[in-house]
């Protein structure tokens, strides 16, 4: 791997550092909101991807004149990866929106946001489930 | 069509029913929540459904005989505009997806009402109209991004509608809040594969990708992209390893947003990589058929097994449904796995089949759990003389899981066995009757706990509305009839099965 591939894949590489942290703090984080946070990093990096592959060496901001008198010699950059990105940014709002919403109800109901403490009440609850169903079917079951 | 550039082209509402079919529940959608009324938002919701459905079923007409319409949203011309394009095979998921949905909502009209307090049930059936747009989106489109968008609309709105059980037991919010991690790690899978077919082909209409990576070949950014789309969708469609978003999610949802997810999402979610996989991948490429052979078609049997042992030994009648969902899934994708056409029929019909029945079961355990406050086994004991038409649909929806002959899932089951020996597998074979044994089992224990159980608790239920019953009986009834007259289901996977293996799914 030479250093010019290297240089001239930098949002590349960037895009895969973001990528894993994001992901692994999705994983790793029990705190549901530092998951939201780390969701929010993984979209992130996805926005990067696509707009580097939007870049076009030399191009500028693919906006024409205002009078319409376009220089075929002028490069633009590709404008449709932006396009998505916006729809993608929004959507990643949406979700982030929802998954804040969803955690604000979890904390009403469960009082807490740490991952470990509502598994541990899950499985309270399903402990006292599964020996009220053991009664009722007469200690067969 | 819509392509010519004269400014007054006269065409008819038939010309526009590829974009009508996503356009109605879109717009009553936000028309529900402008109404603001709690009268209203029901018939709305149902009346738009319906209309869907026709939509739906006039487009499969149309197609049924292996052929395509092509719609260009707003008269732009693909491959820069955005395409609909209907063939067999998503005009078969359309009719599922609206089909379901209309038969759902007057079940879901008391079920709701029970479920969730009133101040919510117009904003209820909005985000339920939003999921029901983003299923047919997905299905509807040409367009590789716009399934991305639309997976979002119906994801974004699924896990509202999950949320919404909440009311009854808090581990909704929960299994709300784990779905919406797996599903958006699994969308933006599915979008960076997109980013790297882009870069590969510069084009995001599918056709036109199809087209230029059979030019070019692959290439090692082609088959990054498969990968990821392949495990983005993979997390929607809930293959076995990445399916534990779904037991919780389909246990804690209300009754009626379960029964219509179970029957819908996951099938949608299913189309889209058979879509992805045979009209977008060229199925010639070795690492395809590598992936289907030695990822998933193992993957397909172990949860064929795991999922059905876990299900038996489940004392809740609708969690036990949902690990049956991810080893009914497993028998979809064995049947996309064997690269054949009869594979991919008997997918097809499966997926249709499947889909009928467990909307049928989940409506039929709903029900059981609205008049006796709970879908453990020892609430539902001894059910079978109290609500006695519940307990017969739940029955023949049972049997049309296991697959006994006469039901719509033997139909499917008996296609994917002939797929199997038609490849000389029969290793396999054999693994998918042992795997139905185990259905066996677990839907035994069903039947065992409504008819020869003594009611645990004291009985004051009773049999529950004809609103409810209705819907539960039609899914029951239309179990045993496309069990029976099975040239409609056949013929429709067969001709979808066609197009989707005639290389580029016959788009030229």
């Amino acid at each position: 791997m030479t250093w010019e591939f290297f240089v001239g894949h930098l949002n590349y590489w960037l895009f895969t550092v973001l990528m894993m942290t994001g992901l692994y703090i999705v994983v790793a984080k029990g705190n549901l909101v530092k998951k939201i946070v780390g969701l929010n990093m993984f979209q992130t990096s996805v926005f990067m991807l696509y707009i580097s592959v939007g870049k076009v060496t030399g191009g500028t901001a693919p906006i024409f004149p205002v009078d319409m008198k376009i220089d075929p010699d002028v490069i633009y950059s590709n404008p449709l990866p932006h396009v998505l990105i916006l729809t993608a940014i929004v959507v990643g709002v949406a979700t982030t929106a929802l998954g804040l919403a969803l955690i604000v109800r979890i904390r009403e109901e469960f009082n807490t946001i740490e991952e470990d403490d509502i598994v541990v009440i899950e499985q309270k609850l399903a402990r006292d489930e599964n020996e009220l169903y053991h009664k009722a079917m007469g200690d067969l079951a | 069509m819509a392509t010519e550039t004269a400014q007054h082209v006269a065409m008819t509402l038939t010309d526009h029913l590829p974009v009508l079919q996503v356009l109605v529940p879109f717009v009553a959608a936000p028309l529900v929540v402008v109404l603001g009324s709690r009268q209203l938002a029901w018939p709305v919701a149902f009346i738009s459904s319906a209309l869907a459905f026709v939509v739906s079923i006039l487009l499969l007409m149309q197609v049924i005989d292996g052929g395509t319409i092509s719609y260009h949203i707003g008269g732009w011309a693909p491959p820069l505009g955005i395409e609909y394009r209907i063939d067999a095979a998503n005009a078969f998921v359309l009719l599922l997806v609206t089909g379901i949905s209309t038969v759902v909502l007057p079940y879901a009209r008391q079920s709701v009402q029970a479920d969730i307090p009133d101040r919510h049930h117009t904003l209820f059936y909005a985000c339920y109209l939003l999921c029901l747009t983003g299923l047919l989106g997905v299905a509807a489109t040409g367009d590789a991004f716009n399934v991305f968008v639309f997976l979002e609309i119906s994801s974004l709105s699924t896990y509202v509608l999950i949320a919404q059980g909440s009311y009854k037991d808090k581990r909704a919010l929960t299994a709300a809040y784990d779905y919406l991690i797996m599903g958006t790690i699994g969308a933006t899978f599915f979008v960076i594969g997109l980013g790297f077919l882009y870069m590969a082909t510069g084009t995001l209409n599918m056709a036109d990708i199809a087209e230029r990576i059979a030019d070019q070949g692959s290439s090692r950014t082609v088959r990054a992209a498969f990968a990821f789309i392949v495990v983005g969708i993979g997390l929607k469609v809930a293959v076995y390893p990445l399916h534990t978003w779904l037991p919780n999610a389909y246990t804690y949802a209300p009754s009626a947003v379960t029964s219509f997810l179970a029957a819908t999402a996951t099938k949608v979610a299913i189309y889209v990589m058979l879509r992805f996989m045979f009209s977008v991948f060229q199925p010639a490429f070795m690492f395809e058929v590598n992936t289907l052979e030695y990822i998933i078609l193992p993957f397909a049997v172990v949860a064929m097994f795991a999922a059905s042992f876990i299900a038996i030994f489940q004392s809740d009648f609708k969690r036990m449904l949902a690990y049956s969902s991810v080893a009914q899934i497993g028998y979809i994708l064995l049947g996309i796995a064997f690269l054949s056409e009869t594979g991919l029929a008997a997918a097809i019909s499966h997926l249709f089949n499947h889909g009928i029945t467990k909307a049928a079961l989940f409506m039929g355990v709903g029900a059981l759990a609205l008049r006796t406050g709970g879908s453990f086994y020892d609430r539902i004991a001894g059910m079978g003389r109290v609500m006695p038409f519940t307990s017969a649909a739940i029955v023949i929806g049972g049997l049309s899981l296991i697959g006994v002959p006469g039901t719509a899932g033997f139909v499917s089951k008996w296609l994917l066995v002939e797929a199997a020996l038609e490849k000389g597998w029969w290793p396999v074979a054999l693994l998918i009757v042992a795997s139905s044994l185990l259905a066996v089992i677990y839907v035994w224990r069903v039947i065992e706990a409504l008819y020869l159980h003594k009611p645990a608790y004291e009985v004051t239920a009773k049999e529950v509305s004809l609103w409810m019953l209705g819907p539960i009986w039609i899914m029951a009834l239309s179990c045993i009839y496309f069990g029976l007259a099975t040239d409609i289901t056949l013929t429709a996977a067969r001709s979808a099965a066609a197009g989707l293996l005639a290389g580029t799914i016959g788009l030229h």
